[in-house]
């Protein structure tokens, strides 16, 4: 009897580590990128506007210029594969060459260069402010002394505010949707991450005419084409980018993606200087 | 190394100041769930059935209500849709919302923790309380609860435990504390993870592991000599 | 087992006692009415009790395409959690046992160190590192996070469990076990622990019921378990206060009904043991 119950103890174990083992088995195939003549491109999953997927549909702004950029390299719709690659995650994917390029809200930086090689930028960004539709006491982040913030926990655009607007009263949430119900609510004045990102995030349905960006960006955040160091792509990929903005395809994939949300990108876009490719 | 000394000097200060705010969390949060927690083990044992019945209820809604839930419903529902707000200072306004769930929650542990304790308490010392004519709060008063708190020290201490521990969940409160802090650095410095990690988990075990072992001499030196 | 305790403190009351319990008894049933006539009125005023609000959670696709999928997300995490941590807690519960020093002394560390590192900590650092090194696919690392988080703290404390469960077994048993030849593991395995997992077993479902509602924390790393897409329903519909009502309530049921079953199970194990 007691012998039994030790033995149904064993049995949960051995059904412990094949459960394990079976879960493990699914996310093997992970290094092997250029198998084939596959692409495979990392973009956000959950950033509606940029990049997101809606069951096994996948849209947004760098999915669409991802798309374009992709079929001018060749590789058609049939031969691409999106890939998640959350913001913290980009450099690894990158390096280990889970994935051939990264179209995720990345912005070019130095730091970055020193793991990972950029094209592009497809587009510049800056950090910004989403308020009510019928706000109109908020123009800038001058305005912002005393008023109610919310952004995410440990994002740039949460630190960059905590630097530079002392005076504001910042809500941390776990993500941008979480600030949108404050936000809907009346319990915080406005959200702050990059106009873009914030003006996806209007355009979805549900937020439609709800909601529009100030307008008036702060900081300058290029997006570029992440990819491994050892690529020879770069020059292939700006090229089809000055291509995709000289047919008007980019503009056409903006409005798009934004469209409701009263958003205008800054002037420096369309972006004109390109990384050099050395 | 250097990177991880580099990011001492960067971060070392809010390192500190986020610790310090878990540690006040703790330190307030506690003090308030004795004290509920107290009165709700007085209800459970009363000969009130609808002060037991209350004391009962509560204990089994928020001892089997995840903690998480408790504090989303403190910054959704207190400030979000009700807009609570119980300071004019906006941080320390998710601070006092962020005790006051991490009360709700371990009050309801802290009252079974006594309840416990009464458990450990002779039929006899009731009895006696009872004969020199001790109604039923003075002989909790001075007889029961006195025997019943040293008795208690053990599950009084876990909770204490792991309230300190709890108190991370307070992120999800917008309080800048310290897990918040380690994922903003691991996200930015994720060369440094593993580092970074292990330097805040070290900061816990040296709160948490003298804690446990005050808790256990503690408990030898005040038990109740039988 | 609780009716001895509840007459420790009063007597069974005479006259005059009944009469004043019955009087203090009327008060506190009319505060707690009061109470909850106050929240209501709270809660209607602000709107929050118009039937718009609660209507979401009687249409099917909240719960086909919220409420179920989370609720299995949770499951599923929690499954796998009470599984593995039963492993880890065995495997250091043995460890915490041996008479090999070196094992004897890693394993109080790693139980010791899982004990008092929050378990958020744990699923933060993991939910990052685990979908940065590829080890796992990005979106797969919360799951992981959130079990590995939960295996690793409560796997200690059943380690913990098993440890005092064994010492608190009369030394007979061991002394029986290695005189019919065992071996000392043998009869740590076969004789000891399986006696000492019988004793622990209410306090092992108690730990369960902290793998469900830890599961929750699963929320603040994206993934995607009932909290988390409670939340969702609450932000779509603007129903927050209603969406995580709800989710609390089915915490609730599903962990009252683990500790039922636990101080079912207590009450027939003290029933039937005859020492």
């Amino acid at each position: 009897m007691r012998k039994n119950r030790f033995g149904a103890f064993a049995a949960m174990a051995a059904v412990a580590a094949l459960t394990l083992t079976a879960c493990g088995g699914s996310d093997a195939g992970g290094g092997a990128s250029s198998d084939g003549d596959k692409v495979r491109i990392g973009i956000k999953f959950d950033q509606p506007g940029l990049g997101f997927k809606d069951g096994d549909k996948y849209t947004g702004f760098d999915v669409d210029v991802a798309r374009y950029v992709a079929n001018e390299l060749g590789y058609d719709e049939g031969k691409i594969e999106f890939v998640s690659a959350p913001s913290a995650n980009r450099e690894t994917l990158l390096e280990t060459k889970q994935v051939d390029m990264i179209f995720a809200t990345y912005t070019i930086n130095d730091a970055r260069k020193e793991r990972v090689a950029f094209a592009g930028p497809y587009f510049i960004a800056g950090q910004d402010l989403l308020v009510r539709a019928d706000d109109t006491a908020i123009t800038g982040k001058d305005s912002l002394d005393g008023k109610k913030l919310c952004s995410v926990t440990g994002s740039t655009s949460a630190e960059n505010v905590k630097k530079d607007v002392p005076g504001v009263n910042l809500v941390e949430q776990q993500g941008y949707a979480d600030c949108l119900g404050l936000l809907e609510s009346g319990s915080i004045d406005a959200i702050t991450t990059d106009d873009i990102i914030l003006a996806g995030l209007a355009a979805t349905t549900a937020n439609k005419g709800k909601f529009k960006v100030v307008g008036a960006p702060f900081s300058e955040e290029p997006y570029g084409v992440g990819l491994n160091k050892e690529n020879n792509k770069c020059e292939a990929i700006n090229t089809a980018i000055k291509k995709m903005i000289d047919s008007g395809e980019w503009k056409k994939a903006l409005d798009k993606n934004t469209e409701g949300t009263g958003y205008k990108p800054s002037d420096l876009n369309p972006p004109t200087k390109f990384e050099s490719c050395s | 190394m250097e990177g991880y000394l580099s990011l001492w000097d960067e971060y070392g200060a809010r390192i500190m100041e986020s610790f310090w705010a878990n540690l006040q969390l703790t330190f307030w949060a506690f003090i308030a769930c004795a004290v509920l927690g107290t009165i709700l083990a007085i209800m459970r044992i009363s000969p009130i059935p609808s002060l037991r019945a209350f004391g009962t209820a509560y204990v089994n809604i928020f001892r089997n209500t995840p903690l998480t839930i408790i504090i989303a419903f403190g910054v959704f529902v207190l400030f979000g849709v009700f807009k609570l707000q119980l300071s004019e200072d906006f941080q320390f306004n998710f601070f006092l919302i962020a005790i006051i769930g991490l009360t709700i929650y371990h009050a309801s542990f802290f009252c079974e923790a006594i309840r416990s304790g009464v458990n450990t308490v002779p039929l006899g010392q009731a009895e006696a309380a009872r004969a020199i004519g001790l109604g039923f709060l003075p002989a909790a008063r001075m007889v029961i609860l006195p025997q019943a708190f040293r008795g208690a020290i053990v599950p009084m201490g876990n909770v204490l435990i792991a309230l300190i521990k709890n108190t991370t969940v307070a992120v999800a409160g917008s309080v800048a504390e310290i897990s918040g802090l380690m994922k903003t650095m691991i996200e930015l410095r994720a060369d440094q993870g593993i580092l970074i990690f292990l330097t805040v988990a070290m900061m816990f075990v040296v709160i948490v592991v003298p804690i446990g072992l005050l808790i256990t001499s503690l408990s030898k030196k005040l038990a109740v000599a039988r | 087992m609780s009716a001895p305790q509840q007459s420790v403190l009063f007597d069974a009351p005479g006259p005059k006692a009944r009469r004043r319990i019955l009087i203090i008894n009327i008060l506190g049933v009319l505060a707690l009415i009061g109470l909850l006539v106050y929240l209501v009125i709270g809660l209607k005023g602000a709107g929050e009790l118009a039937p718009a609000k609660w209507n979401v959670f009687l249409k099917g696709s909240s719960w086909e395409s919220y409420i179920l999928p989370g609720l299995y997300k949770t499951l599923q995490a929690a499954a796998i959690s009470i599984v593995t941590s039963l492993l880890f807690g065995f495997i250091f519960g043995m460890g915490r046992l041996s008479h090999t020093k070196v094992i004897n002394w890693a394993s109080t560390v790693v139980v010791e160190f899982f004990r008092a590192v929050p378990v958020l900590l744990m699923m933060l650092f993991l939910w990052i590192m685990l979908a940065n090194s590829g080890i796992v696919n990005a979106q797969d690392s919360p799951f992981y996070a959130v079990v590995i988080g939960l295996t690793l703290y409560n796997g200690s404390v059943i380690a913990e469990l098993i440890r005092s469960g064994v010492h608190g077994l009369p030394k007979g048993q061991r002394e029986a076990g290695i005189a019919i030849g065992l071996t000392r593991s043998q009869s740590l395995r076969l004789i000891e622990i399986p006696q000492a997992l019988t004793a622990m077993l209410p306090a092992l479902i108690s730990q369960f019921i902290v793998i469900l509602k830890d599961s929750a924390l699963g929320y603040i790393i994206n993934f995607n378990e009932l909290l988390f897409n409670a939340k969702l329903l609450g932000t779509g519909n603007s129903n927050m206060l209603q969406a995580l009502v709800i989710a609390a309530a089915i915490f609730i049921i599903l962990n009252f009904a683990l500790s039922k079953l636990a101080s079912y199970v207590s009450s027939r194990l003290s029933s039937r043991s005859a020492d």
